[in-house]
């Protein structure tokens, strides 16, 4: 028998796990499938233990909890925000009623098809990172990596909690199932199309702690509005994590750049690669690739699901108190992404079945402030070169611009024209095996390789040539 | 327009006696029953029509109805029952049109069913009781009246040269002959299918020996040997009939039952109405007392005796609900009692089913599940510790759509209590059947002859709920930490739902298996009359069933769909 207090050691909580005999005995049971997954699909690199930070709470010392922990001992948490008692609902027919304390029955399978699709993104991404630590450029980035795995992990615990809360036993059998997907499987891969490719480099990861890790954030902000408030306040903590993952994702691209920069002027040269750097052509064509990929994320520019879903209530807009609306969206018309007479323009549509690509629009402007920064990185370095997002129909898979080919530029291509030019767009096998080369593991304290820059400041007030993690 | 069965008007009653009836007279002469129909004009059961030429509503079946049942339960004695016109020249004229034209959609449906039911019922009695309808039609007999007569074994035809019978539905009203005419013509009196089209397409009918040639009827009668031949006939009829000579019926007192607001009760049955959530819980109480000793203190207790006396109520208030209750869309059934108790019942009605009232009881519970079957509400079962779902009222959990059995007990209300247990009994293996012929666990395992030997293996054990989902004879066991949540979400999943595709998807998945006339008719011509009512063809303000009447010709959107 497990005693009471036991729960909050080892799972810690804000739901009152010790009280809830169905909930402990679902997590009880589903725990130890997850640590076998952890095993078998985490981090493959062996450490004994990594400098972590652990939620231990949802205020603000609750999260300033770090030490050097075995990474199997981490103690995955589940945290909801506070409760706000006089919440309402934001949006849709249920505007102004107060927001859900339990799953409507009416909107069940809707609510849990959502929670399925976000959890299986939280450990595609771990599962897609297993073998980074082989590669990694310092003790520093190591550590990051394994934060962002462990709070992925945490993630999958916050939908997992939801789903064995409020879903029965349905919930339950979802919840093994997001354990028995694994990315990139033949047989019972991921559900989304971006979190079945492996991340091979530390390049994409950063990359896809900018970009794809981003649309996480935008699909969280949007879960954040829902009226089933477990779900909001949910997300909302996940939100204050994911943070730390876009940080992760900026700085490291800052970092590439700043090293490559550095090396180009050093060198008065436009190609650093032979300097053992990435090149800046190399850099924009990741950056082509993780972009376009993550947009697809997005879903079509139109969709009747997601409209629904928002009458409905259970999934908002982006900041959608910030919206000067009726937050209904009736009769409101907006304009889309669409092809128009074979090329990329806009149509109108009822804004409610346009909310994909108002949600697309604000991702776009968000992912467009970090090229600002690594601009501005060029330029104090004073180069004159510029890294751009490209246009919103290029390289899509999802949508209307799937059946389009088209350049960075918005230029309409035809299928060979694209096959010819593709390759000064999107990474070529040069450019990979170029950049792989670079992935030399750095393991020792207080260095770093040489592609990448060091980072400002350390974890928590820590030197960067602290040792952030003990291999074994 | 005069709504009765919405709520918030005066609700219908099915409860009714002989001495209240305004629209029949039943007289029993030795083994001859006679019921006369004469309605009364003015006492329809709601106003706005007027019940002209023996034309019938919702109130005049109820009375038939009542008087089908109490000539089963109180008068074993009789053989054959002339069913026949109180009036000169007319025999019925069928449903009440203008009743029809201001019917709500439901309300005509609803009437319908009933109608069919209590047609099956006749068909039931002939079958089952040795009690054989005898129509003897003194007059035109149209439409629904026609109707009547095709569900009695032998139909006579006054020969006047004016009288005929007819289904003039679709010619006068753009609708179809809906209590099971187009199937009763074809496929019990096997009428020729050209002839059947002739002739439900003239809206005169068919009399005289063209009448019996095309097997519409049985005989035709001059009117000076009119009554002679009636009574000649049924005396035949009489001594083909297996009943029972000497036996005395029983009483069949007025069913106790309180009905306020959200409540329905009575003796073993009860009913609370969640308006909010749009479901009636139901509860089923078992037998409070021991079963009889035997056949004679098994008469004794008659009407009182509980398997009766329940089916009764259960009878009455799925009536009550599907008539008076549109809007409370899902029935939540639980039982309350004890299982060996049911199971003893059971046996007692198994043992002696060569016994008239055993048999007639038995057969009466099998009607009333059948009543429950084509309910176009969702049937849901809860089991729970401390119910009885065994025999006879497992059936009940085997009626609905889904059924719940907690798998252990509820630890927090009583770790001590036995765990909720379903049990399959000797009624559960044949004397129930279903409207399509087969048992309810026959549909349910249709196909999979292992599994419903499994379940018949099971029978006098007590499965709980781990068993009875393996077996396939719940939907899942949950056990109690999920229970509530498990059953909330359901039935607010369940209240989510298009009531109209809820209704379609049920019975389709209610009736696996062969088609019988009765799954026809309630299949088949029911969905394709419902089909044709709300159409503007038939219920638009120029269609046929609107315009009857006004002199106007209808109006007819002319593409075949
Ligand atoms: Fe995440
Ligand atoms: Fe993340």
């Amino acid at each position: 028998m497990t005693a009471a207090p036991d729960y909050a050691e080892k799972i810690p909580n804000n739901v009152d796990l010790r009280d809830d005999r169905r909930l402990q005995r679902a997590l009880e049971s589903w725990q130890p499938n997850f640590l076998r997954w952890w095993e078998s699909m985490g981090p493959a690199l062996p450490t004994r233990d990594v400098y972590l930070r652990t939620a231990v709470n949802v205020g603000r010392a609750g999260w300033a909890h770090f030490a050097h922990v075995p990474m199997r001992d981490y103690r995955w948490g589940i945290f909801l925000a506070e409760r706000d008692p006089d919440r309402r609902i934001g949006f849709g027919e249920h505007k102004g009623e107060p927001a859900w304390q339990q799953v409507p029955g009416e909107y069940r399978a809707d609510l849990r098809r959502l929670l399925v699709i976000q959890g299986d993104t939280e450990p595609a991404s771990v599962e897609q990172q297993r073998n980074l630590g082989a590669t990694a450029p310092s003790l520093y980035d190591l550590r990051n990596l394994f934060q962002v795995n462990v709070e992925e992990g945490r993630h999958l615990w916050a939908m997992v909690y939801l789903l064995h809360a409020h879903f029965g036993r349905e919930g339950r059998e979802e919840a093994e199932q997001l354990l028995l997907r694994n990315s990139g499987s033949a047989e019972s891969p991921r559900i989304l199309g971006a979190f079945n490719e492996e991340t091979p480099d530390w390049l994409s990861f950063f990359m896809f702690t900018y970009f794809t890790d981003r649309d996480g954030k935008y699909q969280l902000g949007t879960l954040k509005e829902s009226a089933f408030d477990p779900l909001s306040r949910t997300c909302e903590f996940m939100l204050k994590e994911e943070a730390h993952h876009m940080m992760v994702g900026t700085t490291g691209v800052d970092r590439v750049v700043e090293r490559t920069a550095q090396l180009m002027v050093e060198h008065d040269t436009d190609d650093a690669g032979p300097c053992g750097a990435v090149p800046l052509a190399v850099i924009q064509k990741y950056l082509n690739f993780h972009y376009s990929v993550s947009l697809d994320l997005f879903g079509g520019e139109t969709s009747t699901n997601v409209a629904n879903y928002y009458t409905a209530g259970l999934k908002g807009r982006w900041a959608e108190d910030r919206r000067p609306d009726d937050h209904r969206l009736t009769d409101d018309p907006m304009d889309v992404d669409a092809l128009v007479d074979g090329r990329p323009g806009q149509i109108e549509v009822p804004a409610l079945t346009g909310l994909n690509t108002d949600l697309r629009r604000q991702y776009i402007a968000d992912c467009q402030t970090g090229v600002n920064r690594w601009n501005k990185i060029l330029a104090d370095a004073g180069l004159p070169h510029r890294l751009r997002l490209p246009h919103v129909a290029f390289n899509r898979r999802v949508g209307a611009f799937a059946a389009v080919n088209v350049s960075p530029d918005g230029e309409l291509l035809d299928d060979a024209e694209w096959q010819r030019r593709r390759g000064g767009w999107l990474p070529t096998e040069v450019d990979k095996t170029h950049v792989r080369s670079l992935m030399r593991p750095v393991h020792e304290r207080g260095r770093i390789a040489a592609w990448l820059a060091p980072p400002r400041s350390g974890i928590n007030g820590k030197p960067f040539d602290y040792e952030y993690v003990h291999l074994t | 327009m005069a709504d009765t069965t919405e709520p918030g008007s005066a609700l219908v009653d099915f409860r009714v006696s002989p001495d209240r009836y305004r629209h029949w007279r039943l007289t029993v002469d030795g083994p001859i029953a006679t019921l006369a129909m004469d309605v009364d004009e003015q006492a329809g059961l709601a106003p706005g029509y007027r019940l002209k030429l023996n034309s019938y509503d919702l109130g005049v079946d109820i009375e038939l109805y009542d008087a089908v049942q109490r000539l089963r339960f109180c008068h074993p004695e009789v053989r054959v029952v002339v069913l026949t016109s109180a009036r000169d020249r007319v025999f019925c004229a069928g449903a009440n049109i203008g009743m029809l034209a201001t019917a709500s959609h439901s309300q005509k449906v609803n009437f319908c069913k009933f109608t069919n039911e209590t047609r099956n019922g006749i068909e039931d009695a002939t079958a089952c009781s040795g009690q054989v309808y005898l129509a003897a039609v003194n007059g035109t007999a149209s439409g629904g009246g026609y109707e009547l007569a095709l569900a009695c074994e032998h139909i006579m035809l006054v020969d006047d040269r004016s009288s005929t019978v007819a289904l003039p539905e679709l010619p006068l009203l753009g609708v179809l002959p809906g209590t099971g005419g187009l199937t009763r013509i074809t496929d019990k009196r096997h009428v020729r299918r050209d002839l059947a089209d002739s002739f439900a397409t003239r809206a005169e009918g068919i009399g005289g020996e063209r009448a019996v040639a095309w097997r519409l009827v049985d005989e035709v009668v001059p009117r000076d040997r009119w009554a002679q031949t009636v009574r000649a006939r049924a005396a035949e009829l009489a001594e083909r009939s297996a009943r029972p000579a000497g036996a005395t019926g029983i009483t069949l007192p007025e069913l106790a039952k309180s009905r306020s607001g959200d409540a329905l009760g009575y003796r073993y049955v009860r009913a609370g109405i969640d308006r909010r959530r749009g479901l009636a819980e139901i509860t089923v109480a078992g037998p409070a007392d021991d079963p009889p000793a035997g056949l004679a203190e098994l008469h004794a207790r008659g009407a009182e005796l509980w398997t009766l006396a329940m089916t009764r109520e259960l009878d009455d208030l799925i009536l009550d609900l599907r008539t008076n209750e549109p809007e409370v869309g899902t029935w939540v059934l639980r039982t309350a009692g004890s299982a060996e108790r049911v199971l003893g019942y059971d046996d007692l009605l198994a043992r002696n089913s060569g016994d008239w009232l055993a048999a007639e009881i038995i057969h009466y519970l099998k009607r009333t599940l059948k009543r429950l079957d084509v309910t176009s509400r969702s049937i849901l079962a809860l089991i729970e510790p401390g119910s009885c779902f065994a025999g006879s009222l497992l059936e009940l959990a085997l009626a609905a759509d889904r059924s719940y059995q907690l798998a252990g007990v509820f630890t927090e209300i009583d770790p001590a209590a036995v765990p909720a247990a379903i049990t399959v009994g000797p009624m559960n293996l044949g004397p129930l059947p279903m409207a399509n012929g087969l048992t309810r666990l026959g549909t349910r395992f249709l196909g999979d002859d292992k599994a419903l030997a499994a379940a018949r293996d099971a029978a006098g054990q007590p499965l709980t709920g781990a068993d009875a989902a393996r077996l396939g004879l719940v939907t899942v066991a949950p056990d109690d930490l999920d229970w509530d949540d498990e059953v909330r979400i359901m039935l607010e999943e369940r209240a989510g739902f298009s009531p109209d595709a809820l209704t379609g998807l049920e019975a389709n998945y209610r009736f696996a298996g062969p088609e019988t006339m009765e799954t026809k008719i309630f299949g088949r011509l029911t969905a394709w009359q419902n089909w044709i009512f709300t159409r503007p063809n038939a219920s638009g303000p120029d269609g046929a069933l609107r315009r009857y009447g006004t002199g106007l010709r209808p109006r007819f959107d002319r593409k075949r769909v």
